[in-house]
């Protein structure tokens, strides 16, 4: 328990200056935290934002996240929107660098697959088993009219 | 009931307790593991993208994609002066090039002056030294964050990615993996 509290207090009194290292004093890349003029291509590049993870604040999109790659991705993202590019592309152009683990929309794949069948599996043995237990409650009379 | 089907249910019965347990397993396990939080470039393996980024510093040129498949295996280390285990790094750097390894380095998101002031407190390892004002090449090449290094093969192939600052015991195996990336 005290080990627990120990932790918690060198948590608590390291944090702030792990935080403090990650400091640039650049002035933010030019889209970082400027929308598009079209709002159509800025929903777009909202959309794609918000479901890529932030590298540095590991449960944030970066979206929602002031960490300065974070904000050099958005800018990223946005030009090449506005430059006509689709948002699956820039995606994509993303997991072939950091992986699956950028993306908040999970992709099925070799490992992902079960994900995706589970709850069909489920569904087909739920529907199994109703059937049986209608069936049987069929079989001994069924309602009685 | 035939006896069969009691003894199927009373199997059937600790099902239940069954999978609870194997779920506290998993988030036991899920709770004791170490976490390991870094994110490893996919591009190892694969040729550098096109670049060409401007001098970072007074006396040391730009660095471009060409520069480094001149058939010489040679470090690149992203960098920052902003950033505290780079300067920690430092003089695994300056030993490495000592060695007579080729370090190129790529500065993000850093002021001029601020790499000036970083380069003479900590020494200056580097062949090249490449501005990277927006991100654009950590980010094409899958870095996550400063300091990181890679090592790159004499056709501009990356060969391996070390994450975080290189301590002491890093430094045989950096030049292991450029060894390696020579045959």
């Amino acid at each position: 328990m005290s080990r627990l509290l120990l932790v918690i207090v060198l948590a608590l009194t390291l944090l702030p200056s792990v935080a403090a290292r990650a400091d640039d004093t650049m002035p933010p890349a030019p889209y970082a935290y400027r929308q598009l003029d079209d709002p159509k291509l800025e929903a777009k590049a909202q959309g794609l934002m918000e479901t890529i993870r932030c590298l540095t604040c590991q449960s944030q999109s970066i979206a929602d996240s002031d960490a300065s790659i974070a904000g050099d991705m958005r800018s990223q993202i946005r030009e090449r929107i506005a430059a006509g590019e689709e948002p699956e592309a820039i995606r994509a152009w993303l997991v072939e660098r950091y992986g699956d683990y950028i993306t908040y929309t999970p992709r099925v794949t070799s490992l992902t697959w079960p994900l995706f069948a589970a709850p069909v599996a489920i569904l087909l043995v739920a529907a199994l088993l109703l059937r049986r237990r209608f069936g049987r409650g069929e079989r001994n009379g069924g309602p009685q009219a | 009931m035939t006896e069969a089907s009691v003894k199927r249910r009373s199997w059937a019965l600790w099902l239940p307790l069954v999978v609870f347990g194997l779920f506290a397993a998993l988030f036991l396990w899920g709770l004791v593991r170490t976490k390991d939080d870094t994110v490893p470039s996919r591009l190892v393996g694969r040729p550098l993208p096109a670049f060409d980024l401007p001098a970072a510093t007074d006396g040391k040129p730009g660095l471009k994609h060409a520069d480094l498949a001149d058939g010489k295996p040679r470090l690149l280390n992203v960098f920052a002066s902003w950033c505290i285990p780079c300067a920690a790094e430092a003089p695994q750097l300056a030993r490495l090039a000592a060695a007579g390894v080729e370090v190129e380095g790529v500065a993000i998101r850093d002021h001029r002056e601020d790499l000036a002031a970083f380069l003479q407190r900590n020494g200056n390892p580097y062949h090249r030294i490449g501005a990277d004002d927006l991100g654009k090449l950590q980010i094409a090449i899958g870095s996550s964050g400063v300091p990181e290094t890679y090592v790159i093969d004499g056709k501009g192939v990356i060969r391996y990615q070390h994450i975080g600052d290189i301590t002491p015991d890093d430094v045989a195996l950096l030049q292991a993996k450029l060894k390696e990336a020579a045959l």
